[in-house]
């Protein structure tokens, strides 16, 4: 048996089990033992993936299993890891956890959040794990859809709205994806025989520059959406701000990387002529995206909002890096995934746990929490410190990486593109002082808040969690850069060849 | 053992003399009692269909049954075993409980046409075939005759059916003057293009258009479908449509195989006008009844993706769709039925809180909608995907295009109703209900054919078998 079908097998057991629970109240325990199964399932994967790469084993994917699904249509349950959906393992299975702990005193209709909520989780769990296009974009819907009723059920403020808009903009994103995805299978074998939805097979097929052109837009864009690629962001802070907690961090940190990873997997390793050819067009887009969402953080003062719009400027960057198609900078956007996926779960974690206390997400509404609750607020401070970058936490080698990746092309174009995004960190800067110094410093502003307690056990584990990624990565970044490296190795190898 | 060769349709008939008969000596008051026999008779029929059994031509090829017709038939027998559970309990209403077996009989006679109608070698059968499954429809639809609105789609239902069945036949007259024989194996021959045959076929596709209600000839559908009994309009829009649309498929592969220019395009253009019409006037619904009806015309427009395809891929893709609509598009008017039967309530504002109420319904329902939306890991989504593959395999991308983003507008609505189900909060919503032994049998049948459809390939693998060497 494969080990990276516990990853899809666990989550299915969780649901079973909470389905068969009687309590209310244990519903969320059986949740935790499940994700927690889940956690040590991908910690194992990656010291296995680690070991096997450390004892010389140089295959392409790792763990490899491929089954005939449907034979006519030559669909296959193919997966297998490299070294960048192992990281992407890593996250989601760290973020889930933290989310399971973040929601413990949901208490209308908890049975049916948990079970959404893990059943999107296992659709993430087998986005990353597909090497197989039709399987991968199965689980991309299953990890889109549930998100609509829990933001609509269990959300706050125009809920409603949020969530059409949200699951409308991605699964339109994904109509253009399922267009894409048919052209590279039409196309998947010019020499005669099956066609394939395999993404390695694809790979290396030759696919006629024209052809190339029409398609790749298409899947950059539909995964783009989901990145919150500019125009196309606008469900990203209704949905964030709109969703509760868990759902906010599963979101922002991991479901908006599989755009990012989509448009690395798919769109520019399998149409590697075509991005060369079109990179300039998104190039603009996403810097537009990463210095508009920086901007658009400093004028909210909803902390749901603010968080969102940055990680509307983080998740732009991602894509800005992928455009640059070296490795340094490709190395850096896959950091920059893990790294923004981390820390923005610790953000929205902070502000629902923020919220469920004060009552208000306004921050001009609140002073002076410091004094009040000391962790939860030295844990926000440490969030927006990694957020802006500072050397130590896991935002510094991920950002630094990227540009100076970006930075290695000469010309004036990709020049200014960079500047224009490496500004970005100084709005960021802004926006993340702002908040900590109105709401964290100076006096008490109301009453009420002094009486305020601090985390609960289950906060501070759900916390301890994501700062332990954050610092963890920040602090010894060489093993995960290695590990990535050694992942887009084969995609660097194919835009170079397209490149010449 | 030549009559094997037509034991579908034969067992149909026998189980209808059988209830006939029956029907005859049971006391007036005791007429609930032919239900559960019928139920029985009809389910070994469904059983029994399946076992293997000879095909070939009878009646010098008038008739004719291939694997694959067996198959359709198959088919069609399922979806109607599920409409007679999910009726049950409207039959054993008070006000119906005198015309019991006439709903039966005459459903049975419908179906009945239907497989000859499918079996047909010749225009002759396939007309006889298609009026006898039109006609007792009619009278179906006007069911509920002392309220007004089921009267008039009866009465609707049966105008335009005669109108449609004109002009078919006017059709089908033009071809045999062209061709001069009616038999299907020698039209294929004679068809070459010729303008009368271009004018044969559009008075042909206009007819079949009616009975798919195609955009521009769906302007019956709504009213039809919102004033008929549910079960009758589940049967018009799930079994009768299905029908339709398998042996339409049938004769544009075999009888015009040689002019698909002549239908390529005709198919191309009302494929986007039904989805697109079908999508845009279901967003504006609130009977739950005209909007199902309105996303059962979308729903063919996409049918029309996989027909354009038009190779074995086209084929197995259409017969797999329909299969897969049989389940989701039951399952959705089962429990409309359901809810409606009990508490008459037939809007979508009624259905806010539903599932704060009656959560297995809620689920089920929105389980149904997502497969219409094609969402997965659910059948409908195996479904939508395989026919816009079999668009894309002609290179027809731009249709293709067209289609998802039709997805998404469909998408949208059926959302408004798992919104109202799951979101809205409702200061009456439906109670708790407990609902009856057939209805949930129906029902969870829908469920599990939605669930294991998609994720167990064999079924499509199943199909294909069959659908090699029509194209």
């Amino acid at each position: 048996m494969n080990i990276l079908l516990l990853l899809i097998i666990i989550p299915i057991l969780t649901i079973i089990g909470i389905l068969f629970t009687r309590d209310n109240k244990k519903v969320r325990v059986v949740s935790a033992i499940g994700m927690t199964f889940q956690l040590i399932t991908a910690a194992i994967i990656i010291i296995w993936y680690l070991a096997e790469r450390h004892a010389g084993n140089t295959a392409e994917v790792l763990f490899a299993s491929n089954w005939v699904w449907y034979e006519t249509l030559n669909i296959r349950f193919y997966i297998g890891v490299d070294g960048v959906s192992v990281a992407m393992i890593g996250l989601t299975a760290m973020v889930i956890f933290a989310g399971i702990f973040a929601s413990w005193d949901v208490d209308d209709l908890p049975r049916e959040f948990f079970t959404f909520l893990i059943l999107l989780s296992s659709g993430v769990f087998g986005f990353f794990i597909s090497l197989d296009l039709f399987t991968m974009f199965l689980f991309y819907e299953i990890a889109v859809i549930p998100m609509y009723l829990l933001i609509g059920i269990w959300g706050t403020g125009p809920r409603h709205y949020s969530a059409m808009k949200l699951t409308l903009m991605l699964m339109g994103g994904s109509a253009l994806i399922l267009l894409g995805m048919l052209g590279l299978y039409f196309n998947s074998n010019p020499d005669g025989g099956p066609f394939t939805f395999e993404i390695l097979k694809i790979a290396k097929a030759h696919i006629p520059l024209n052809t190339q052109l029409f398609f790749f837009p298409f899947l950059f864009v539909g995964f783009g959406v989901l990145g919150a690629l500019f125009p196309f962001h606008t469900w990203s802070p209704d949905g964030h701000a709109s969703a509760p907690t868990a759902v906010s961090m599963l979101h922002a940190g991991v479901l908006m990387k599989l755009g990012g990873y989509g448009c690395y997997r798919v769109a520019i390793f399998l149409l590697p002529d075509a991005a060369h050819k079109l990179a300039w067009i998104f190039l603009i887009l996403t810097t537009i995206s990463v210095i508009y969402g920086a901007l658009g953080a400093i004028w909210q003062k909803d902390l749901k909002y603010i968080n969102a719009y940055s990680s509307v400027s983080h998740c732009g960057l991602v894509l800005f890096a992928i455009l640059m198609f070296n490795e340094t900078a490709m190395n850096g956007a896959i950091m920059q995934m893990i790294s923004h996926g981390i820390m923005t779960a610790l953000f929205f974690a902070l502000i629902g746990m923020i919220y469920g206390r004060t009552h208000t997400r306004y921050i001009n509404e609140m002073s002076g929490l410091m004094k009040v609750m000391p962790f939860l607020a030295v844990a926000y401070v440490i969030a927006g410190l990694a957020s802006l970058g500072l050397p130590g936490f896991s935002g510094f080698v991920a950002e630094m990486t990227i540009f100076v990746g970006a930075f290695q092309h000469a010309d004036t174009f990709h020049r200014v593109a960079t500047i224009i995004a490496a500004s970005s960190i100084v709005a960021t800067a802004v926006y993340i002082l702002r908040v900590v110094g109105m709401m964290l410093y100076g006096k008490i502003n109301k009453e009420e808040y002094e009486l305020i307690t601090d985390a609960k056990w289950y906060d501070r584990l759900s916390v301890g969690t994501l700062i332990f990624g954050i610092t963890a990565i920040g602090l010894a970044p060489l093993w995960l850069s290695t590990m990535i490296t050694g992942g887009i190795g084969p995609v660097i190898e194919k835009l170079f060849l397209a490149m010449n | 053992m030549l009559m094997l060769i037509m034991r579908h349709e034969l067992l149909l008939v026998l189980i209808t003399v059988i209830l006939l008969l029956v029907e005859l000596v049971l006391p007036a008051h005791r007429k609930q009692k032919i239900i559960l026999p019928s139920l029985i008779l009809f389910g070994a029929v469904m059983i029994l269909g399946f076992l293997p059994g000879p095909a070939g031509t009878l009646f010098g090829g008038m008739y004719s049954t291939t694997p694959l017709t067996l198959l359709m038939k198959n088919l069609l027998t399922i979806g109607m075993f599920i409409v007679l559970l999910q009726s049950v309990d409207w039959l054993k209403k008070e006000e119906n409980k005198e015309k019991i077996s006439e709903f039966i009989l005459l459903l049975l006679t419908t179906l009945i046409g239907m497989e000859y109608m499918l079996s047909s070698g010749d225009f002759l059968m396939f007309y006889l075939g298609l009026e006898l499954a039109t006609i007792p429809l009619a009278a179906l639809a006007a069911f509920e005759r002392f309220k007004e609105k089921s009267a008039e789609a009866g009465v609707k239902l049966i105008f335009t059916s005669a109108l449609s069945s004109g002009i078919l036949l006017y059709g089908i007259s033009m071809i045999y003057g062209t061709v001069g024989t009616l038999y299907f194996d020698e039209v294929i021959n004679g068809i070459n293009g010729a303008p009368l045959q271009i004018l044969a076929f559009i008075f042909f596709f206009s007819g079949m258009a009616f009975k798919i209600s195609i955009v521009p000839f769906h302007l019956w559908t709504a009213d039809v479908y919102e004033g008929a009994p549910i079960n009758i309009t589940s049967y018009l829009s799930v079994i009768s449509k299905g029908a339709a649309v398998m042996i339409f498929t049938i004769l544009l592969y075999t009888v015009f195989s040689k002019v698909t220019i002549m239908w390529k395009d005709v198919i191309y253009v009302t494929s986007i006008l039904t989805m697109t019409i079908g999508n845009l006037f279901a967003l504006r619904q609130r009977n739950l009844k005209r909007f199902l009806a309105f996303s059962s015309i979308a729903q063919a427009g996409f049918i029309f993706l996989g027909i354009i395809g038009q190779s074995q891929l086209g084929m197995t893709t259409v017969m797999y769709f329909v299969l897969v609509y049989i389940f989701s598009n039951l399952g959705a008017f089962g429990v409309v039925s359901v809810i409606s039967n009990r508490t008459g309530k037939e809007t979508i504002d009624d259905y806010d809180g539903l599932y704060r109420t009656n959560p297995l319904l809620s689920l089920t329902m929105m389980l149904a909608l997502f497969s219409l939306a094609g969402i997965p890991p659910i059948a409908g989504f195996f479904g939508k995907f395989f026919l816009f593959t079999a668009a894309a395999k002609q290179g027809l991308y731009i249709l293709v295009l067209i289609a998802v983003l039709n997805t998404i507008i469909s998408l949208y609505y059926y959302l408004l109703v798992v919104k109202a189900m799951f979101l809205n909060r409702s200061d009456r919503p439906i109670a708790y209900f407990k609902s009856d032994g057939y209805s949930r049998l129906g029902l969870a049948l829908c469920v599990a054919g939605m669930i294991i459809i998609g994720i167990y390939s064999p079924v499509y693998e199943f199909i294909n078998r069959f659908t090699f060497g029509i194209y």
